[in-house]
């Protein structure tokens, strides 16, 4: 008898033993910090929006008194810019000390990053403040246009498409794509949409392919030679109508949203689309639209998307740039990420399920006459799979790049 | 337009500043005619070509006027003078040909190739020159240059000729020879000269008035 | 390069300076070529094939692409140099002629991107020119929907370039005036009855051409291949080729490094074709001028044209002006809407805002192009010391090699030598950017020290030397003190080259390194107009500020004597 428990002991033992090697695995969070300690973490970032420059400034101030990290943003001109760099730094062998430690991306640049096994990861589970992320309500916390994330990146901010208009030159605002075409008819050249090059520009299509697709459900899965001509036909007649009546007839886009925003501040157009929901109230208070501009979303639901931080495979300072990435997810910094006279980004966080002094943060955000409610957001429609983008963007070039 | 009176200065004088540099000068050049300028360097000789021709730099203040054949021609700007000019240095244009460098002084008037031809055949035998029309005026010698600049600026029909110091160059046989040939093609076409040298022996060559400056 | 050597170091010279731009172009275009046809390995890319150049004829636009190239190339060209020609022919012999080299280098200084940015808000149909006549004489409340910036045809993008390589090209035709009697054939010509413009025309301009053909190739080249300008003012669907190529060669697909090589490799071979052409079709224009020449017309075409001309260049150049106006008052401005014509409210608090984010790119700035710029005349006396005691002429071969970083498109080699820099492991530094600058600051360095450095009267060394005096000391105490203006203009070119230069910082610096200019191309894709304008006018004013110090300098020096 004796013998049996003292075998069952040794089991014991033993299994609390190798649980232990487990966790051993994993350095625990305290250390990860410790060795962040004095760490210069560059952080790759698109930089053509003043407010996250200055807020990105602020975070490093922030993590510069508490955790002793010194952050420094390298500003892109495109967030492809640096995947390239990566690459590069792969195609040279520079395996370890790598100049890139965090880059804030999503969608396209996420998927070629982690298609090459270029990213380090899984992480995101390491960072405490990873709790607090919405996983149930908002895929697109976790699945980045239908590829699951697996831990390789950490979310920061949300985005939905918007659109935004001059309360002050139009009142017959439209509430689709189809209410558009027909407000356009109306008001020729006086609205257009970025080069499908840029993000914001194929998802201007995307939107519109999911209002006129006639199965959006497929969107969800690859697109095939068989579904894609069906699909997207409706979007094509609908684009074909639509683009002479844009501005510059068509031939001409901005490059970026931001560009696109000064043509409305300009007087150029009087409605654009928008990936912000805040961004007509940030835009004001920053003299860099007139104070009539308005939100409206869509009936029928808008693109949604979350952007992440993710941390190349070689990366110099991987513990610095797991404690910004936490800190980034931190309810005081999302709430603060949030508040139209800083960033206007929205967050990422389950609300409700935060503690009551965190929820708080939330509640107290000011309010603006330019920001949508979040009934008038309603869940977003989840990105559809990148293949739909690529091929929608791959026809336009082919129908319209002479 | 009138008849040829010649090269007339009235009153000319010229300062830099606050210093005088030509005396008030009072004088005609008749036609075929030659008076030289004389006077040490710096005692504005060339300056007082320069007025005449027109070409005055705008650091000089001057006064007077100059009439040529009648013609007032002092508020001219230079191209209209009609005024030829010969330097020390030749300054025959290097990319053009001796024949092209003497088509240039043509006047446009005269269209057809062959006549044109014709006109520069005649000025390169005057000079002794026949077969030069082709050459590349680097390969002629010193002498031979001369000659071709004088021919050039006769064929633009100037109504006089200033020379500032043509002949320095030129060792003495061949500053004897130019000196004739300069001598002899202006006095067949009527045309005043005004020297300017610092060489008593082109004065005398010169066999005119003198007129001396800065003594 | 078989230069006789002067004894001692100063004989190493000549090695030293052509292994810092040669070694970085070769290596660069043998990155950018062996990619170009399929060859690199890290990415996947194991045989020399035709695939890329297949995928790059494959894209719908690039036909476009490349007519875009060589028009804008071509007419940007062909315009400075005809502006630049009826400019000097007027200006020649008049009073103020002398000052022009201080009048043009507000507008030399600045970098293109600068004037770039400041002639987009100039004519965009919302922009200053259409403010300024908005709403009395045009009735427009809001801007019309014309297109100006990113035009199909490059008019915007050739408009600068001509705005900015006119008053190059004047002061290169201006120094070869140096080595032509142009005084005398003037007057002499005059004399023959021929306006000042005709007689320039037709017997300076022919003179000096030799000595020009290089700067006009470098405009050509420069034009051809520009980037920076082209992202801001040029089409963008199609954008010109070398647009095209750097997007490629920035695209989150891998795969896309090789067409962007072969397209790379496209425009050298465009550039090749252009300075080819062009010196193929010179004996053709130079005929046909003969004839023009010689038929003796006084006061023709020629002289009216070269009026209009003068008249459009100096329009051009007003302009410069006001487009970094343009960009100062946006710096301070902070409602400026259509069509207001000026601001409607005012602040400082865009630079108070900015002065964080500026320490950085500014000091970065300055350092490269202190650097680049001391490391450049250092070599570049050295090389012109050298030829002077082992008394040999820098040649035509040699002159073409100087020239060398200006007529190849940056976009051919910079990638090649931003991989040859990662494997070197000196990428992102301040050392490999300032090497990258170098050379292109070199040329302008040397080519602006050589002639007053050669027509320095050889008597004074001879008679140092004959006092006794060591061929150092000569230097040093002789020969650097006499050139002390020609040094300090040169220093003043060599920065604003560094300052103006994007392409070399972007690649060599892997993006670590912001300068003023990297910052200034991000931003003008359309975020704040006040945040541009910073940016911009510091590009325009740093430059500009080590230009007067260097003609005030030794002006202060001889005054206190």
């Amino acid at each position: 008898m004796t013998r049996g428990r003292t075998e069952l002991r040794f089991c014991a033992l033993v299994l609390i033993a190798l649980s232990f090697s487990v966790f051993a695995e994993d350095m625990p969070w305290n250390d990860i910090v410790a060795k962040a300690r004095g760490q210069a973490v560059n952080f790759n970032a698109w930089a053509g929006d003043e407010k996250t420059n200055a807020f990105i400034a602020w975070v490093g101030t922030e993590v510069g008194q508490r955790y002793g990290i010194k952050l420094r943003q390298v500003k892109l001109r495109d967030t492809a810019e640096a995947v390239t760099r990566v690459v590069a730094e792969k195609a040279a062998g520079r395996d370890a000390l790598g100049t890139v430690d965090l880059i804030w991306l999503n969608g396209p640049n996420f998927l070629a990053l982690k298609a090459e096994h270029l990213l380090y990861g899984p992480f995101s589970a390491k960072l405490p403040n990873y709790r607090y992320v919405d996983t149930t309500h908002i895929r697109s916390n976790v699945v980045d246009f239908t590829i699951p994330l697996d831990g390789f990146a950490s979310p920061w901010r949300r985005a939905q498409i918007v659109f935004v208009y001059d309360g002050a030159r139009i009142s017959d605002v439209p509430h689709s794509m189809a209410q558009l075409l027909a407000w356009a008819k109306r008001h020729p050249g006086r609205t257009t949409h970025p080069s499908v090059r840029n993000f914001l520009g194929a998802t201007f299509l995307k939107q519109a392919l999911y209002e006129l697709a006639p199965d959006a459900q497929q969107l969800q899965e690859p697109a095939t030679d068989a579904n894609f001509a069906v699909q997207t036909a409706p979007l094509w007649v609908w684009y074909e109508q639509l683009r002479p009546l844009l501005w510059r007839h068509g031939e001409q886009f901005p490059d970026n949203g931001p560009a696109q925003r000064q043509l409305v501040n300009d007087g150029e157009i009087d409605m654009m689309i928008s990936f912000s929901p805040a961004e007509a109230a940030v835009a004001q208070a920053a003299e860099q639209l007139p104070s009539s501009v308005r939100t409206v979303v869509f009936d029928g639901g808008t693109i949604g998307n979350t952007s992440f931080v993710a941390i190349p495979y070689n990366a110099a300072h991987k513990e610095g740039a797991m404690v910004v990435a936490n800190f980034l997810l931190e309810p005081s910094t999302q709430a603060r990420a949030q508040d139209y006279r800083e960033m206007g980004a929205y967050t990422v966080l389950d609300v409700d399920a935060l503690p009551h002094a965190d929820r708080a943060l939330f509640d107290a955000l000011p309010r603006h006459p330019a920001l949508p409610t979040s009934a008038e957001l309603r869940t977003p429609l989840p990105e559809p799979h990148p293949s739909w983008m690529t091929g929608i963007a791959a026809q336009w070039e082919r129908r319209y790049t002479k | 337009m009138g008849a040829k009176m010649g090269l007339a200065l009235q009153g000319v004088r010229i300062a830099l500043g606050t210093h005088r540099l030509v005396p008030p000068l009072d004088f005609v050049v008749a036609p075929g005619e030659r008076v030289t300028v004389m006077g040490p360097s710096g005692s504005g000789k060339s300056t007082l070509l320069a007025f005449i021709a027109g070409t005055l730099d705008a650091a000089f203040t001057a006064e007077g006027r100059v009439s040529i054949d009648g013609d007032d021609v002092t508020d001219l700007a230079p191209e209209r003078r009609r005024v030829g000019i010969l330097f020390q240095d030749d300054l025959l244009f290097p990319h053009l040909s001796v024949g092209e460098n003497l088509a240039f002084a043509l006047t446009p008037a005269l269209r057809s190739r062959d006549a044109r031809r014709a006109a520069i055949a005649r000025a390169l035998d005057e000079a002794e020159l026949l077969n030069f029309a082709g050459r590349d005026p680097a390969t002629l010698s010193g002498g031979q240059r001369a000659r071709v600049a004088l021919m050039r600026t006769l064929l633009a029909e100037p109504r006089a000729l200033l020379l500032d110091e043509p002949f320095n160059k030129l060792d003495s046989q061949l500053r004897h020879d130019f000196r004739r040939f300069v001598f002899d093609h202006a006095s067949t076409r009527g045309l005043p000269i005004l020297l300017v040298t610092h060489d008593a022996v082109d004065a005398d060559a010169a066999s005119g008035r003198v007129i001396m400056l800065g003594a | 390069m078989t230069a006789p050597r002067g004894a001692g170091i100063v004989g190493l010279f000549p090695a030293l300076t052509v292994a810092a731009f040669l070694l970085p172009i070769v290596a660069g275009l043998a990155g950018t070529l062996l990619p170009a046809f399929g060859y690199l390995p890290a990415i996947g890319g194991n045989a020399l094939g035709l695939d890329p150049w297949r995928r790059l004829i494959a894209y719908p636009g690039i036909a476009t692409s490349v007519i875009t190239s060589l028009s804008t190339g071509f007419a940007a060209t062909l315009a400075s140099l005809a502006l630049a020609v009826a400019f000097c022919a007027i200006a020649h012999g008049r009073s103020w002629a002398r000052r022009i080299g201080g009048f043009v280098a507000p507008v030399l200084s600045t970098p293109h991107a600068a004037i770039a940015i400041g002639v987009a808000f100039l004519i965009a149909p919302s922009g200053w020119i259409a403010r300024a006549i908005s709403p009395w004489l045009t009735e427009w409340t809001l801007p019309p929907d014309v297109a100006t910036i990113g035009h199909r045809s490059g008019w915007p993008l050739v408009l600068c370039l001509v705005a900015k390589e006119t008053p190059y090209l004047v002061l290169m035709m201006i120094g070869a005036l140096h080595q032509v009697p142009a005084r005398g054939h003037v007057m002499i010509a005059r004399s023959l009855g021929y306006s000042s413009a005709e007689a320039w025309l037709k017997i300076v301009l022919p003179q000096i051409y030799p000595q020009i053909r290089l700067p006009i190739f470098a405009v050509l080249a420069f034009s051809l291949s520009v980037v920076d300008v082209a992202l801001i003012l040029g089409p963008g669907n199609p954008p010109p080729l070398a647009v095209l190529a750097l997007r490629w060669f920035s695209d989150a697909d891998i795969g896309y490094y090789f067409p962007a090589a072969a397209a790379a490799s496209l425009q050298l071979l465009l550039v090749v074709f252009a300075i080819v052409a062009w010196r193929l079709a010179e004996p053709i224009v130079t005929s046909v001028a003969r004839v023009w020449i010689v038929r003796g017309v006084r006061r023709g075409m020629a002289t009216v044209s070269a009026r209009a001309g003068f008249i459009v260049a100096i329009a051009l150049f007003a302009g410069s002006i006001f487009a970094i106006a343009g960009m100062a008052l946006w710096s301070i401005a902070d409602a400026w809407r259509f069509p207001s014509a000026l601001p409607t409210t005012w602040t400082l608090g865009n630079w108070s805002r900015e002065l964080a984010s500026l320490r950085a790119p500014v000091s970065a700035t300055l350092l490269l192009a202190t650097a680049a710029t001391l490391i450049a005349l250092v070599l570049a006396l050295g090389c012109l010391e050298n030829e002077t005691r082992a008394r040999h002429h820098i040649g035509t071969r040699a002159l073409w090699l100087l020239y060398l970083p200006l007529l190849v498109p940056q976009i051919a080699f910079l990638f090649g030598t931003q991989v040859l820099l990662v494997k070197t492991g000196i990428d992102g530094t301040l050392a490999a950017v300032v090497w990258a600058h170098l050379v292109f600051v070199l040329p302008y360095v040397f080519l602006s020290l050589a002639d007053p450095w050669r027509s320095l009267d050889s008597r004074y060394a001879r008679t140092a030397a004959s006092l006794g005096a060591s061929p150092s000391r000569i230097f040093f105490r002789i020969r650097l003190p006499l050139l002390l203006g020609p040094v300090l203009i040169a220093c003043a070119i060599g920065f604003a080259v560094s300052v103006g230069q994007y392409l070399p910082t972007v690649f060599a610096g892997n993006g670590r390194i912001a300068t003023l200019t990297t910052d200034a191309v991000t931003l003008a894709g359309g975020a704040d107009r006040r945040v541009i304008g910073t940016y911009a006018l510091l590009q325009a004013l740093l430059p500009m500020l080590v230009y007067v110090a260097a003609v005030t300098v030794p002006a202060c020096r001889f005054a206190r004597r």
